[in-house]
């Protein structure tokens, strides 16, 4: 079976609708980071420390209710989220307002035992971070990303061309950002395990834009006549349906984690699906125009040399 | 059979059986009698996250321990300063990392310089002049030291907390350090996380102090040589709790660490658990000196500045052996106990990251992990085989082989599932396809060009390659940092990733290679379904 057929598709030429798509989405991954250095933004308490707890109540009570009762017993900051199935409830408590360490869960668990004392619950999982925990995991995971991409952008560097090296590593931080993109505006929360599906994106992603390159260094060896943003297209092309396929397999896996794997990695699976789909967009779109571009203005330099 | 086949299909299988060697311990319920010897009896690691349990971060108040030290130091030269009678005006620590000892003759002074050369070599010396015509010889301990001793803290603290931790009964216990002053303990299945915290956090620094009940506990200004603590108690059935102030000598004259033994025992008379401790010979000399010397007075019990009770000495108490009541539960009994046998902390711990897993959110995220793998599994298969044909199902069975030997190797290699570790294997249920992919593709196109299947096979595999290992190693970087800079879960998430990746490498170049080539043996095979 074959999705696609023979396609000719002018990828190339569409690049200035591309540019200003991603430019919007890579502006708004950049907002997005700044809010995330502010402290603006949605963060988990790995990064910001603080309290966080999953409760599970017999009975279902309103979000609104039990907000009232934290705040009649102290609690006067807390950021509360439902989950769908079983009567799940998410507490979050700021550092800032949390008692001491190691009291927060505490004063919590006995609000809800004094207020709805016919209401049996239990607790599911409770974190507490301290602040020195949360700095140093902020501080460790920007160092990881900046080796990963550093080690990313090596290789691709090793591997081809100077110029496929700029596109590639342009496309890579593009994925990232759309990801940082996505998690700011839909206001879902920033914790250690959205940096391990950015980084992890930033990876795979790759795949698609290695697939792309490898072929138009295929076809530029070959000598085929033409321009060199027919080669291009012409590439993107042949490639097209594996780039597809390729993404459409990992999607697949990545969906079944986001519908049926559970709460815990429900955002995470939602990661990884944003950053699969910008991928490969971002391989077609993105990676071989800026590559083209290049190539342009180097011949257009040694023509006016010569 | 083609050449190189045989050695191909034999490494396959090999590490088929190793894979499934390695899986029985987790797989089947109880292991056969006559599994033993050299045969793998470890299952894979459930991180706490699944199997439910409580992942602790302490941070050792290393300086506390230098102070404490110092404080010893202090006092010790009284002692010594006093049994060779040598006048002081005041020895105590000063700072963080000074003892400074005042007196009042320049005479007294150079012996004391003298001494203290010999006593304390590793310690610097600076003499001056303080106001009032007062001598101070200031005593500081060396920054390597000071170094060694915050270690030596770290590491008995470390000692200490395992102690404790094996006598309340936890079973695979992780207690690590890690870092400079940080001690990490994981305590997997634990049903009262909240007791254990309790009891692991605990400084338990026993001390028996003489009560001053001369002094009013109201009073304003006492002795400097005094100092106010409280007696707790809880009301059992309200829970409210109440205080009593006593003014207690600062010197302690018995301490913790001369303790041999403590047990719970029940008081007969009222019902109430108490806790007997036993000293060690230097220590019952000790408590029978000095309850000989104060009968009649009031000796209070103090554990980490709180006092526990504080009885009358009504007779000198020889035989060492004493006992401590206060409003303890069975519970809370138990757990002094268990303290005080373990001895104290050098200092105390704070606790700076907890995290707790209860074992029902774990059983779920397993089976909802499982869950959504079998449907990643049964999506891709059903894609595939529809889409390559025949080829698809080669490209199904290399993934079927991928998960096989990814279990088999977190087997082997001991290392932890986490939940995202689950997700990682998910996720390579999708990419391990995804090589497959690209050269099924290339064959397609050299089928086009009217190669016959053997060549066009070859040739796929060949040109596919470089793209393969491409993409596989930009993934590889990415997980070798996350497993560098990773802690639990992630960790977990980096570990299945990188094996995942390698393993690939092998199934879809080797693996699903030989399968082909064994079909296309002779090169005259018509057609290739794909």
């Amino acid at each position: 079976m074959e999705l696609l057929g023979k396609t000719n598709i002018d990828f190339i030429g569409k690049r200035n609708i591309s540019f200003v798509i991603s430019s919007i989405i890579a502006i708004l991954g950049i907002i997005g980071i700044i809010q995330i250095g502010r402290g603006a933004a949605n963060m988990g308490i790995d990064f910001s420390g603080g309290t966080a707890m999953q409760l599970k109540f017999a009975k279902h009570i309103p979000i609104d209710e039990i907000r009232t009762a934290l705040h009649k017993n102290g609690v006067a900051k807390v950021d509360l989220q439902e989950i769908k199935d079983g009567n799940k409830i998410l507490v979050k408590i700021d550092k800032n307002t949390s008692a001491a360490l190691g009291k927060s869960t505490d004063v919590v668990q006995n609000a809800f035992k004094k207020e709805f004392p016919d209401n049996a619950f239990t607790v599911e999982s409770s974190t507490e971070i301290g602040p020195s925990i949360g700095d140093k995991l902020r501080k460790d995971t920007l160092i990881a990303v900046a080796i990963s991409l550093l080690g990313i952008i090596l290789y691709i560097a090793w591997r081809f061309d100077f110029k496929f090296g700029i596109g590639a590593t342009v496309a890579t931080i593009h994925d990232c950002l759309a990801m940082f993109a996505a998690f700011y505006l839909l206001n879902k929360e920033i914790n250690l395990l959205f940096i391990t599906a950015v980084l992890t994106i930033a990876g795979y992603s790759l795949t698609d834009t290695v697939v792309v390159f490898d072929r138009i260094r295929e076809n530029l060896h070959k000598n085929l006549k033409g321009s060199m943003q027919n080669i291009f297209n012409m590439s993107i092309n042949e490639v097209l349906s594996r780039t597809i396929v390729t993404s459409f397999t990992v999607f697949m896996a990545a969906a079944s984690l986001f519908f049926f794997g559970g709460e815990v990695i429900h955002d995470f699976s939602f990661a990884l699906l944003v950053g699969v789909l910008v991928g490969t967009y971002s391989s077609v779109f993105v990676a071989s125009p800026i590559v083209v571009l290049l190539e342009n203005r180097a011949a257009a330099k040694q023509s006016v040399k010569s | 059979m083609p050449k190189g086949t045989g050695w191909r299909i034999s490494l396959i299988a090999i590490f088929v059986l190793l894979s499934c060697l390695y899986l029985t311990p987790t797989v089947v319920a109880k292991l056969p009698s006559w599994w033993g010897g050299l045969l793998p009896k470890d299952k894979i690691h459930l991180g706490l996250d699944l199997q439910g349990g409580t992942h602790l971060v302490m941070e050792v108040e290393t300086q506390k321990a230098l102070e404490g030290s110092l404080d010893i130091v202090a006092t010790d030269l009284e002692d010594t300063l006093t049994s060779k009678n040598l006048h002081f005006k005041r020895i105590s620590r000063t700072g963080s990392d000074k003892v400074s000892v005042l007196l009042y003759d320049k005479g007294t002074a150079d012996e004391v310089q003298k001494l203290l050369k010999d006593k304390y070599p590793g310690y610097e010396q600076s003499t001056s002049n303080e106001e009032g015509g007062f001598i101070a010889i200031n005593l500081r301990i060396s920054d390597k030291d000071a170094q060694d001793r915050k270690d030596k803290a770290v590491q008995q603290a470390l000692e200490t907390i395992r102690n404790r931790i094996d006598q309340f009964g936890v079973s695979e216990p992780v207690i690590q350090r890690e870092g400079l002053n940080h001690i990490v303990v994981q305590l997997p299945g634990i049903k009262d996380p909240q007791r254990a915290i309790e009891l692991i956090g605990k400084t338990a620094r026993l001390e028996f102090k003489l009560v001053r009940e001369d002094i009013p506990p109201t009073s304003t200004n006492i002795p400097e040589d005094t100092e106010i603590l409280q007696e707790k108690s809880v009301d059992p059935t309200t829970g409210a709790v109440t205080e009593i102030p006593f003014v207690v000598q600062k010197k302690s004259l018995i301490t913790g660490d001369l303790l041999t033994d403590a047990q719970v025992r029940i008081d007969s008379q009222f019902n109430q658990p108490y806790v007997a401790i036993e000293f060690n010979s230097l220590g019952a000399k000790l408590f029978d000196q000095v309850t000989a010397a104060n009968v009649g007075k009031r000796f209070a019990i103090v554990l980490d500045n709180t006092v526990y009770s504080a009885p009358v000495i009504r007779e000198r108490i020889s035989g060492g052996s004493a006992q401590i009541s206060g409003n303890f539960t069975e519970k809370t009994a138990a757990d002094l106990a268990i303290v005080l046998r373990a001895g104290a902390l050098p200092a105390p711990v704070k606790i700076i990251q907890n995290e707790t897993v209860g074992p029902s959110l774990g059983q779920d995220s397993i089976n909802k992990g499982l869950m959504a793998g079998l449907i990643g599994v049964v999506l891709v298969v059903i894609f595939m085989a529809i889409y390559y044909k025949l080829s698809g199902l080669v490209a199904n069975l290399g993934m079927v082989l991928n998960v096989i030997y990814l279990m088999g190797a977190l087997a082997a290699l001991g290392a932890t599932l986490t939940l995202p570790g689950i997700a990682a294997i998910v996720l390579l249920i999708g990419m391990s396809v995804d090589s497959n992919v690209l050269i099924f593709e290339r064959i397609r196109e050299e089928l086009k060009l009217g190669k016959t299947p053997k060549a066009a096979l070859d040739a796929g595999y060949d040109k596919a390659f470089l793209t393969i290992m491409d993409s596989h190693i930009t993934t590889l970087i990415t997980a070798a940092v996350l497993f560098q800079f990773g802690t639990g879960p992630v960790k977990g998430f980096a570990v299945s990733l990188s094996l995942g990746v390698i393993i690939n490498l092998f199934t879809s170049l080797i693996g699903t290679k030989v399968i082909f080539d064994l079909f296309l043996q002779k090169g005259t095979a018509k057609k290739l379904s794909i």
